[in-house]
């Protein structure tokens, strides 16, 4: 599909679509971008953020991220904020995996330490962090213990030696939504989960030990207050989220909110996949809540994965992962619904904000980022394909105009099926070992469908997300070694 | 082949159409469909263990949304790889209701060459229909 002639350019990278584009709009819809990746949007970007548009209690406008492409209900990329009394919840607007996010962990190496050691280290994250179909977690847990851990996250980890206190102080939500009842998850979902902690899944999650090069730090003041200090810094990245506990709450919920939606509550829909409630509703608020169980079980699982970062960097290097310099700069959330203050019509309002494929991105001294980080904004991880590099950015004060939202990675624009015809897992190791990075898989063809001609032009899609005043530039950071899913 | 992968739309996920001339033999294929998205060479996995699959639902489409379901629930909550040879459908008073055995075997990754992981049945286009005598059913897959 082309783009809608009816599209409206507001500024140098957001676009507008009026509410006259389709019947029922409530609110314009938004989407970010320079010219050339907005007319890089697949057919579904744009009917889905109108859709979007259309859902009870929206406020201000339907949003789409530079990275956006087509997903289920909302555009993976979609941010759009509700009226707690008057709007809805939307599982659609969450995504199947709940709290998919992003970590960031800085070390004290540098990128000539590690080099000699690159083969072995990755080979011993490979071995030490599951990843693939069906994998399980070296954590085992009873069904009971696995419900401790949806209500508490990572405060759990760090009762039971897998954090320390300054992992959960830079995660957002320190690690743990409040109000995360397990009464409102079916056993089907723990049974799912409850193997899964300390796992990688597969698709497009994945670790990286990455490089941040002297040339590639845009904001070295703020790169130095991150804990980017270094030349040649080795930092881990990787990306992953609730697994089979999270897709399960949301399938559950598809199917309960679709139920009552049209039937009780008297809502209509333009696609089943935007099946939503009244927040307020008991399966709203069920919803939320079984929903914050998932994003408490993700965060868990990068912590739990981060233990096993340091203790392997540990053994590699023969030193303690303190003396390794190995600490968490941050850890992101992608997909969740999350109540928070904004200022809506000159005034400051709680807003049930769902971001799906979007990354939170708060500005300078708000409240709710850590205290050292404060004077610059929250840490935001990009992560690219696994053959160009990913970013470190920062939140800004214009960042307002989003609900202080921004992107989360670089966007596919080629089919999975299309990359496995272009692509061969093989000489994609081969080629990427030519180029400086070690790669580890549990699928040769799920690599294949990973390869960087798969995905947006990542630095496009950051810079969009700057020229549009929604977030800085920090840090480039370029893969060295890389384990995949 | 009974299933196709369609290129067209989804691109970050996985869709499939599966066809057969009846409604039970379309259930065996989209089942089978579903775990060639994770499974290359479906004839490794080995008839080891036994799982009865039952499932009630007031359509079709239901019916086969929660069938699909049951492959991605087994293969994460004990790890096994399944797929059903024979499927019977009745229509009870409380609606359709279908039996079948499934048999398979624990995830191996030294036989099994594995793709990628299946998350979810989407409802996005999800359809069961019959036209001009064959049974087609179209399924999204979250990846």
């Amino acid at each position: 599909m082309a783009v809608p002639s009816e599209l409206r350019q507001i500024s140098d990278a957001v676009w507008e679509l009026p509410v006259s584009w389709k019947q029922g709009m409530r609110v314009p819809a938004r989407f970010y971008g320079t010219q050339e990746l907005i007319e890089r949007f697949d057919d579904g970007v744009f009917a889905q953020a109108a859709n979007v548009a259309t859902l009870p209690g929206i406020r201000r406008y339907s949003y789409c991220m530079p990275d956006g492409h087509w997903g289920y209900g909302f555009p993976i990329g979609g941010v759009a904020a509700f009226d707690p009394d008057e709007g809805v919840i939307s599982p659609g607007g969450i995504g199947f995996d709940i709290n998919c996010g992003m970590r960031l962990v800085a070390t004290g190496l540098t990128y000539e330490e590690v080099k000699p050691h690159i083969q072995r280290l990755v080979d011993r994250l490979f071995e030490r962090i599951p990843s693939g179909v069906g994998s399980t977690g070296f954590v085992k847990l009873t069904e009971d213990e696995f419900l401790a851990v949806a209500e508490q996250g990572a405060r759990w980890c760090l009762r039971n030696g897998y954090a320390l206190p300054e992992d959960l102080e830079r995660t957002e939500e320190q690690g743990c939504m409040e109000g995360a009842d397990a009464e409102t998850v079916s056993h089907k979902a723990v049974q799912r989960g409850h193997s899964q902690i300390g796992t990688l899944g597969s698709g497009n999650h994945y670790l990286e030990v990455q490089v941040a090069r002297q040339e590639n730090i845009f904001h070295p003041e703020i790169a130095e207050a991150f804990g980017i200090t270094l030349p040649d810094q080795i930092v881990v990245m990787y990306h992953c989220g609730s697994r089979g506990f999270g897709h399960q709450i949301a399938t559950d919920y598809l199917h309960i909110l679709l139920d009552v939606m049209e039937r009780v509550y008297g809502i209509r829909i333009i696609d089943k996949e935007l099946a939503c409630a009244p927040f307020l509703s008991p399966e709203g608020q069920n919803y939320f809540s079984a929903m914050k169980c998932a994003v408490n079980m993700s965060f868990a699982n990068r912590q739990v994965i981060l233990h096993r970062v340091r203790e392997v960097f540990s053994d590699v290097f023969g030193r303690s992962p303190d003396d390794l310099g190995i600490r968490q700069i941050y850890d992101v959330t992608h997909n969740t619904a999350k109540l928070e203050d904004h200022l809506v019509d000159g005034r400051v309002q709680r807003v049930l904000i769902h971001r799906k494929g979007s990354t939170r991105a708060f500005g300078p001294g708000m409240e709710g980022i850590p205290e050292a980080y404060m004077p610059w904004g929250q840490p935001v991880i990009i992560g690219g394909s696994m053959e160009t590099g990913s970013y470190l950015l920062a939140g800004t004060k214009d960042g307002e105009q989003t609900f202080y939202s921004t992107a989360h990675g670089s966007g596919r624009v080629m089919s999975r099926h299309s990359a496995r015809k272009k692509y061969q897992g093989r000489k994609l190791i081969r080629d990427m070992l030519a180029h400086g990075i070690y790669v580890r898989t549990a699928s040769m063809r799920g690599l294949a469908e990973e390869a960087g001609g798969a995905y947006k032009d990542i630095d496009a899609v950051v810079r969009a997300t700057e020229l549009a005043g929604i977030s800085t530039r920090v840090a480039r950071f370029v893969p060295v070694g890389n384990i995949k899913g | 082949m009974p299933y196709t992968y369609l290129e067209d739309i989804a691109i970050a996920d996985i869709a499939f159409e599966a066809r057969a001339d009846t409604r039970e033999a379309l259930f065996v294929e989209a089942g089978d469909a579903l775990m060639n998205v994770m499974v290359e060479d479906l004839s490794a996995i080995r008839p080891a263990v036994r799982r009865g699959f039952r499932v009630e639902a007031g359509d079709l489409e239901r019916l086969l949304f929660d069938f699909l379901q049951l492959f991605i629930f087994f293969k994460d909550a004990e790890q096994l790889l399944l797929r059903v040879s024979a499927v019977a459908i009745a229509e009870e008073r409380q609606g359709l209701v279908l039996t079948a055995e499934a048999a398979g075997e624990k995830i191996d990754p030294h036989r099994h060459e594995l793709n990628a992981d299946v998350k979810a049945v989407t409802l996005h286009r999800f359809r069961v229909g019959h036209e001009a005598g064959v049974w087609k059913a179209t399924v999204v897959l979250d990846i």
